[in-house]
């Protein structure tokens, strides 16, 4: 029981074992899980030389004003010395870490609050939106973490809201602009209330014009640039674009209030029950199971409620829900919680950064590259279709072949799936004609692909 | 643990790998010549610049700076009967009209009649006219009757397989790839460690069956190579597949970027070009089967009549349906097109939805698959029988 419990933290709360991981574990799982439950914000070294998204949009916007061709080079750049390497760097923290559970935590809340390379344009800032807007909150408050990313440059161009106009805003009445109402529906489905939880179309083009002027200040017209000052990679809110008036949101009444309507709404929104309800079937989804029961359900929803949506608390609830820790294999890893553990498992990360995105794009999950605002999807039939797993197999096949011949495959099967090994899966691993074969076949095996 | 050394002197276990070797596939005679496919736009493709209503009235003022000019002006539409046209970008569809292979329904959706991304394509792909009103989708259902024992009749071509897809009905899969290939001894072993786990097991002996079938008709590589775009798999594969006479008959296939919040005239003209050409490419490598071939292509829904603030679109109700092929009885438009009046959109901002997708698709199963009405009444699309199936879609088979 209590290595099967380790076995639990180790890969469902965590990325995978290490090497001598699940023994360290063993002790107090729990324990060991909570005590990586704090308030710091600790970004591994990996990431740490990553530049800001200040300074990564700074530059792109300056490129952006000298011309296109300047634009399109820095782009490529931004793609090529920073998205690319810090995809890369951020793996191989995933890899080494010894607070795997904060930064699942990390993986759960970013994928949460997507976004994406779908929009070109924000690629080189992925990194430093999860960096700047969700590592920090990940064990704070949700309503903080939803004030973050709403406010930051990337989401605020990903769901297109830097092109927001309120119809009877200074600007919208100047050049005839009007709404986009990506961000506002957006935030409501995906980020809160979740699509079942009780708002309208009126709603949604309401809660549009209340974010209305949120924007950064990447860009700038000429006439702006004086009044303005020179363009910078932060939030602005620009009163030019602000739909003036009262609006109505979920039948309450926001007086013109400038920036603060939208904080004010987005607080509303986090403190919804609607909301604790949406993330707490989430949480359930990602730690129990596709399908996960309803009192479990209920418990995160009420721990939420009752502590005004603070994720510390929360995560404690989870760990101490009987139901999180009755079935070991309960999930199916995602390619990258696969790629990640796999590499873990064995205490290996020397592989080029082509080889890193080939491997993500033949799985079909490439780091921030989710197809659509939802983010990835958290089921096992999402993941396991045919092709999938064969393309699972064959890059874990290659992977095998090229890992250190030292490595004693008998010895990484009981470090890693060990606690919960079948005698099937152990007795092939023993059969298995050569080494990389044997690793290959625990790194397939139904025990390391699940969680 | 076991020790390597003792299992390998125990001969139970090399027996039992001996005994597992892959079957080779059956092949049955195909209950049917005729192709179908399906294209699934994801995001929620806009129809006016697909194919605008230039005459209309109120297309321009609704979308100052984005309508999609007249015919005769630049850029402008390819005029198609006076009334509608069809967006430049998609010049190689307009011959397809002319010979009568194109037939557009104007205002078509789903039965759903909100407007997130999410339920939109759910609704779309599991048949009921409820969000996860059933877990596996409509046109695996209705393979589970046009499967013929080991005959595949349903193809997926991609990494995942959509919902559409996803069921009880077997179904032949393919996604390109440039990893190496796991040997069959390989695949043995571990098809033996999946014995207990019928997720796993089912989905590895699925994915050996599909490659054995795939193999001497598509290359592993294809379609990774080459230029770049995500139609190109389902013109290469799909083609070549569909194409084969023991290969696959009904082909699913999901492109997106359809979502056009943001600058709709540029991202249109490439997105409507490469599935233009994409479609293309496909009758190509269907070769003579494309005169037994119907093409459906749809979207989650439409979008909002009026332009947005940033020259794009929000979500809309009302969209558009596409049916290609040589066996489709086209060069026509068809459904009630309300009109972008004031009053005629839906909630006031949305294209008023006046076909059901269910009608087409319906049509499609019956018509083209020889599926009777009651299967599809009672299991493809349930409780569907206010939108009955359109009749003459089709040239007779």
């Amino acid at each position: 029981m209590t290595t099967s419990d380790a076995f639990i933290a180790a890969n469902r709360f965590g990325l995978g074992s290490r090497p001598g991981e699940l023994a360290e574990i063993a002790s107090d799982p729990r324990g060991w899980i909570t005590g990586q439950i704090s308030i710091v914000n600790a970004v591994p070294p990996e990431l740490r030389n990553f530049p800001s998204s200040a300074e990564i949009i700074t530059g792109i916007n300056a490129a952006r004003s000298k011309g296109p061709e300047y634009l399109r080079s820095m782009m490529g750049q931004g793609y090529r010395k920073t998205l690319f390497p810090e995809i890369v760097a951020r793996t191989q923290a995933h890899i080494r870490t010894a607070q795997p559970f904060r930064e699942r935590m990390v993986l759960f809340w970013a994928n949460h609050f997507t976004v994406s390379v779908t929009k070109r344009i924000i690629g080189p800032t992925i990194g430093a939106y999860e960096r700047e807007a969700i590592r920090p909150h990940v064990f704070g408050r949700f309503e903080d973490m939803l004030l973050a990313t709403a406010h930051h440059p990337t989401m605020l161009s990903y769901l297109d809201n830097n092109i927001s106009f309120g119809p009877n805003s200074r600007v919208g009445k100047r050049r005839g602009r009007g709404l986009n109402e990506n961000l506002a529906r957006e935030i409501l489905e995906l980020h809160t209330l979740g699509v079942n939880g009780g708002y309208t179309q009126s709603d949604v083009t309401e809660f549009a014009k209340i974010l209305t002027g949120w924007t950064h200040g990447g860009t700038r017209s000429k006439q702006s640039l004086r009044r303005l000052g020179p363009i910078h990679g932060r939030f602005e809110y620009r009163e030019i674009f602000h739909e003036p008036g009262p609006k109505t949101l979920l039948g309450k009444r926001f007086t013109e209030n400038g920036e603060q309507e939208g904080v004010d709404a987005l607080k509303e929104l986090a403190r919804h029950p609607a909301t604790a309800k949406f993330i707490a079937e989430k949480l359930a989804r990602h730690f129990i199971a596709d399908d996960p029961p309803t009192a479990a359900v209920k418990a995160l929803e009420a721990a939420f409620r009752q502590s005004g949506g603070h994720l510390g608390t929360v995560s404690r609830t989870l760990i101490g829900l009987d139901a999180v820790w009755s079935e070991p294999l309960a999930k199916v890893k995602t390619p990258y919680e696969l790629v990640v553990s796999t590499l873990r498992a064995v205490a290996f990360d020397d592989i080029s950064q082509r080889a890193f995105l080939g491997a993500f794009r033949e799985m079909g999950q490439r780091p921030f590259s989710a197809p659509s605002p939802a983010g990835w999807p958290d089921r096992a039939k999402d993941w396991m279709s045919p092709e999938s797993l064969m393309r699972r197999v064959e890059w874990l096949r290659a992977i095998s072949a090229r890992l250190p011949r030292s490595l004693n495959p008998d010895r990484i099967a009981e470090q890693t799936i060990g606690p919960v090994i079948s005698a099937r899966t152990e007795e092939m691993i023993a059969a298995a004609p050569s080494g990389e074969e044997a690793l290959a076949l625990l790194f397939a095996s139904p025990e390391f692909q699940r969680r | 643990m076991l020790t390597r050394r003792k299992v390998l002197q125990t001969a139970g276990t090399v027996a039992l790998l001996g005994s597992v070797a892959p079957a080779r596939v059956a092949f049955g005679a195909a209950p049917t010549e005729n192709r179908l496919a399906i294209v699934i736009l994801r995001g929620g493709l806009d129809g006016l610049p697909a194919e605008p209503p230039y005459a209309d009235p109120r297309h321009r003022p609704l979308r100052p700076s984005i309508a999609v000019p007249s015919p005769g002006q630049e850029d402008g539409a390819l005029d198609l009967n006076g009334t509608f046209g069809l967006h430049p970008a998609r010049a190689p569809l307009r011959k397809r009209y002319g010979q009568k292979q194109l037939l557009i329904v104007q205002a078509a959706t789903t039965g759903y009649a909100q407007r997130s991304h999410f339920d939109g394509q759910n609704v779309l792909e599991n048949g009921t006219n409820i969000p996860y009103g059933a877990q596996d989708g409509w046109l695996n259902r209705a393979l589970l009757r046009l499967n013929d024992g080991d005959r595949r009749l349903g193809l997926s071509v991609g990494h995942s397989v959509p919902l559409v897809m996803r069921g009880d009905a077997r179904v032949q899969t393919w996604a390109p790839t440039n990893l190496p290939q796991a040997d069959d001894d390989f695949l043995t072993r571990l098809a033996y460690v999946y014995e207990g786990d019928s997720m796993l097991s089912d989905a590895l002996r699925e994915a050996r069956q599909s490659q054995d079938i795939a193999s001497g008709m598509m290359d592993r590589g294809a379609a990774t190579r080459g230029p770049r775009g995500q139609y190109k798999i389902l013109s290469e594969a799909a083609g070549r597949l569909l194409a084969s006479p023991d290969g696959p008959r009904i082909a699913v296939f999901e492109a997106g970027g359809w979502d056009t919040h943001f600058g709709q005239i540029f991202r249109l003209r490439q997105q409507l070009g490469e599935l233009a050409a994409g479609l293309m490419t496909f009758k190509e490598n269907l070769g003579p089967a494309w005169d037994k071939t119907a093409v459906i292509v749809l979207s989650e829904f439409g979008r909002t009549a009026a332009e947005n603030g940033s020259r794009g679109t929000d979500h809309g109700v009302g969209g558009i349906a596409l049916l290609l092929g040589g066996a489709v009885a086209g060069g026509r438009f068809i459904g009630d097109w309300p009109g972008l009046s004031e009053r005629a959109l839906y909630e006031g901002r949305d294209v008023q939805p006046t076909t059901d997708y269910r009608v087409l698709l319906k049509a499609m199963l019956r018509d083209r698959m020889g599926l009777d009405e009651a299967f599809i009444e009672d299991v493809v699309f349930p409780a569907s029988r206010s939108v009955p199936a359109a009749n003459g879609l089709f040239r007779s088979a």
